[in-house]
């Protein structure tokens, strides 16, 4: 069986309108100034080249940096003010600084933004929601048909370890660059989208590499209100073109306030923890000797996900230094009609933004009518259920472990109990589970 | 950074008057006190008890932002706790790892609360607290049951009737975090020193309350000295017009010369002017701050620019122009002037920035972007900190 869910394509480009009309006409010397070999010969653009920090916020390192009047911040400044440039030229399909927003009073602190001009002008669209990995299909809308005036800079690693700026650089396809481009139906102040190497056109799968370019653009813009934000496919990703959106929105999430309940350091240092008191489970990560090391360890569990066909979000927060994931079924149970018909009803796609507790929403009976109490109704559909998450968790930690190079610690440190989650006082009561010793047979897999 | 220590002087002096610092260095316990309305939200008061504790010199301290003592062990969810309840104007208790300047780790709990001008309700400073938690290991079970009876007992203490309110749900909230926090190990390695996680006894609690009572008092006192009173808890709310600290904060980093002018009020006069602006002007805030922005015009100033100005604002319209101005010494510029409408979370428009950009300053080339791009990198930063200062639930939004 193949599940499918029908739902209106958010059009991020001015370029994605068009598309089902025109197909795949549109190749070679198209004229519109796209991505593509036909266009990019001479093509320049921005190009912002961050330091390789090897140490993520803190410590003596922080304190002595801060001794210094510090650096401008320069990629927060490029972004907003190429970002401010194209809505100058009109280059969005609204203001979204124009659509109501408000924290909603209660407990939690759900966002609620109501946005009547994201989603008109397009037919609703079928999307498999049964396969975390898909092949890209050039055919379809990718980002490298967007116009370059969508695009608003290049961004890499420095080679010679410190911040370079060239205001005009040639886009170099022997270069593999990697973009960040305009998102033209913006869901706050700032959206944008970072579409690592950008012209191997990989499908929508996290890999290391690109989880670090992530975790470096939010490291590198250090705004604790830029959040990073990632969506497999059967997760609502719209577009199988591997990329990761951001926005600034300077109000704590929902999420980030949620408390968490330590689960176990891994041998690199990098901290995971459980989502407690929050209507999606998920795991918390943080900490790490190095930048790498935390991205490494999230990005093992992503792999892991992907690769067990479990759709997932990410958000990358506090500028890189703690990182959300997310495992989901919403799209799964939407294509088996498991989901009640007034929550698909308000057409909100739980994506990571709304797991975050940022909701968009499209009417506005449901703005006004906006409660914690309709917020985790809607939030509580998508996360897995405490068995099906235990197991998950399993997967993912021996993943980590595996990407760990054998790091003893992490196992001996696990406890993975169903039902340890409740008694927030057995965490140190060195009842160390001895049910996952780092060998297969002893994961409960269903 | 030496005009910068002039309105950190400013900001404790001109409110409290000269004998404050005196007095508040006759109290033994560790705090220091912060000023939400200048850039980077620095610490303009440190007591003796705190720069002892610390290892640091006052020259050290005093104009930094409390941030720098935090460390890779510091739990990034009580950093943001403070920083939710410094935008929400409101008290917060909580046990935080902080680092020496020697690098070691202590456990603290920290006591922090907003000192509110009496006039017009607006958040003037932020006193904080520091009491040292003796270690003693972490017992489980039990812990939130008793974290919830000593955070209210702490709010008996502590508020009395006022604010309770207020302070209930954050205590709520507080009780929950220290019992889900405490039970955090710190990934450092430091050993064992950071390992465990401390929780702060009934006496430490009330301590911090006593301590920050005791200061509360005497910037009470001072400030009636000078006639611009303070007080602990929200009196009035008749700051119509002023800007939140919490905006002020997000306003605060933006380093280009802006101002921002609210239309909703009579002649639209100022309501934020940057550190940048007086610098390039030549003014100071109190000659700036409610007043409409013509004062920059002078003889030469070519008066189709201003109406070219006027009419962008009658049609919410962006505008850039090049306009000759006026510093407070007669001296004049060309200012490449770009002005933008800024909604607010309705929708709607409240303000409208100006931001001023001296045609041929050298050092305004700086780290390669277009003059042209850092202003929009401006409007961009002020319309993410108006944008969302009017979203929230906190007690300071009118």
């Amino acid at each position: 069986m193949m599940l499918r869910i029908k739902r209106v394509p958010t059009v991020v480009s001015n370029y994605q309108k068009d598309e089902a009309e025109e197909g795949a006409r549109r190749v070679g010397g198209c004229g519109r100034n796209c991505l593509n070999q036909c266009c990019i010969p001479g093509a320049k653009l921005p190009l912002y080249a961050f330091k390789k920090l090897n140490k993520i916020g803190g410590g003596k390192e922080l304190l002595g940096s801060e001794k210094r009047e510090p650096p401008v911040d320069f990629l927060d400044s490029l972004l907003l003010g190429e970002w401010e440039d194209r809505m100058q030229r009109g280059l969005f399909r609204y203001d979204v600084t124009a659509c109501e927003t408000k924290v909603i009073p209660g407990q939690f602190g759900f966002i609620a933004q109501l946005n009547e001009g994201r989603h008109l002008k397009k037919r609703p669209t079928e999307f498999r929601v049964d396969k975390v990995l898909q092949p890209f299909d050039g055919n379809k809308f990718n980002f490298t048909k967007v116009g370059q005036e969508e695009v608003l800079f290049q961004f890499e690693a420095s080679e010679d370890g410190e911040v370079q700026f060239i205001p005009s650089a040639p886009v170099e396809p022997e270069n593999s660059p990697s973009v960040v481009a305009i998102n033209v139906s913006p869901i706050e102040y700032g959206h944008v989208l970072l579409i690592p190497r950008i012209l191997e056109r990989l499908p929508q799968r996290i890999d290391r590499e690109s989880f670090l370019l992530a975790l470096h653009m939010a490291a590198e813009a250090g705004n604790p209100y830029f959040r990073l934000g990632y969506n497999s496919l059967g997760a609502f990703a719209t577009i199988n073109h591997l990329h990761f959106q951001a926005y600034y929105l300077a109000v704590t999430f929902p999420i980030e306030k949620a408390p968490t309940k330590k689960i176990t350091v891994s041998g690199a240092g990098v901290k995971v923890s459980e989502l407690l008191n929050y209507p999606v489970r998920g795991l918390v990560f943080e900490g790490g000797k190095t930048l790498q090391d935390l991205s490494n360890t999230v990005s093992d569990a992503c792999i892991c996900l992907q690769e067990n066909n479990i759709p997932y979000n990410v958000l990358i927060s506090d500028c890189g230094k703690r990182i959300f994931l997310l495992p989901q079924c919403y799209a799964e149970k939407q294509a088996l009609g498991e989901v009640r018909a007034e929550l698909l009803d308000t057409q909100v796609n739980p994506a990571v933004w709304e797991i975050s507790g940022h909701m968009v929403l499209k009417r506005k009976k449901d703005y006004e009518e906006a409660s914690d109490e309709n917020a985790w109704k809607l939030l509580a559909e998508v996360s897995l259920s405490e068995e099906r998450f235990q197991e998950v968790n399993a997967l993912i930690f021996e993943a980590i472990a595996c990407g760990d190079n054998g790091n003893a610690n992490l196992l001996e440190d696990l406890e993975v109990e169903p039902h340890s989650h409740d008694e927030v006082g057995t965490i140190n009561t060195s009842s160390h589970a001895a049910m996952v010793t780092g060998t297969q047979q002893c994961l409960v897999l269903q | 950074m030496e005009s910068e220590l002039g309105l950190i002087e400013q900001s404790f002096n001109s409110r409290y008057s000269l004998w404050v610092q005196e007095a508040l260095s006759e109290l033994p316990d560790s705090f220091t006190i912060t000023d939400p309305c200048l850039s980077g939200h620095p610490i303009v008061f440190a007591s003796k008890g705190f720069l002892k504790m610390l290892g640091y010199s006052k020259s050290e301290v005093i104009g930094r932002n409390g941030r720098v003592f935090q460390g890779p062990g510091t739990c990034r969810r009580s950093v943001m706790e403070i920083r939710e309840a410094i935008r929400e104007e409101r008290a917060i208790q909580i046990n935080l790892l902080n680092y020496r300047k020697d690098g070691t780790p202590f456990w603290m709990l920290f006591h922090m609360c907003p000192v509110f001008n009496k006039e017009d309700g607006r958040v003037t400073h932020f006193v904080g607290v520091q009491v040292p938690i003796s270690r003693k290991p972490r017992r489980s079970g039990r812990n939130g049951v008793n974290l919830c009876e000593e955070g209210s007992r702490m709010n008996d203490i502590f508020y009395g009737s006022c604010r309770k309110e207020v302070c209930s749900d954050s205590l709520v909230e507080l009780g929950r975090v220290q019992s889900l926090e405490s039970a955090l190990d710190d990934a450092d390695d430091r050993g064992l020193e950071v390992e465990e996680s401390c929780e702060a006894s009934d006496l430490e609690k009330t301590r911090a309350a006593t301590a920050i009572n005791n200061i509360l008092s005497v910037l009470t006192h001072y400030s009636e000295l000078t006639g611009r009173l303070v007080c602990g808890k929200r009196c009035s709310l008749s700051g119509v017009g002023l800007l939140s600290s919490s905006l002020n904060i997000s306003l605060g980093r933006i380093k280009q010369s802006f101002v921002l002018t609210d239309p909703h009020l009579p002649d639209m006069p100022i309501v934020y002017a940057s550190d940048a602006f007086f610098k390039l002007t030549g003014y100071a805030r109190h000659e700036v701050l409610g007043r409409n922005c013509r004062f920059l015009s002078g003889v030469d100033t070519d008066s189709s620019m201003i109406y070219r100005i006027k009419e962008s604002i009658q049609n919410e319209k962006a505008c850039t122009v090049r306009i000759l101005n006026y510093r407070k010494d007669k001296s004049s510029f060309w200012n490449l002037l770009h002005i933008s409408p800024v909604r607010n979370a309705s929708g709607k428009i409240a303000y409208f920035v100006g931001v001023q950009m001296e045609e041929g300053c050298k050092n305004q080339v700086g780290h390669g972007l277009s003059p042209e791009m850092r202003q929009r990198s401006a409007v961009g930063a002020v319309r993410i900190a108006v944008r969302s200062l009017s979203m929230g639930a906190g007690p300071s939004k009118s």
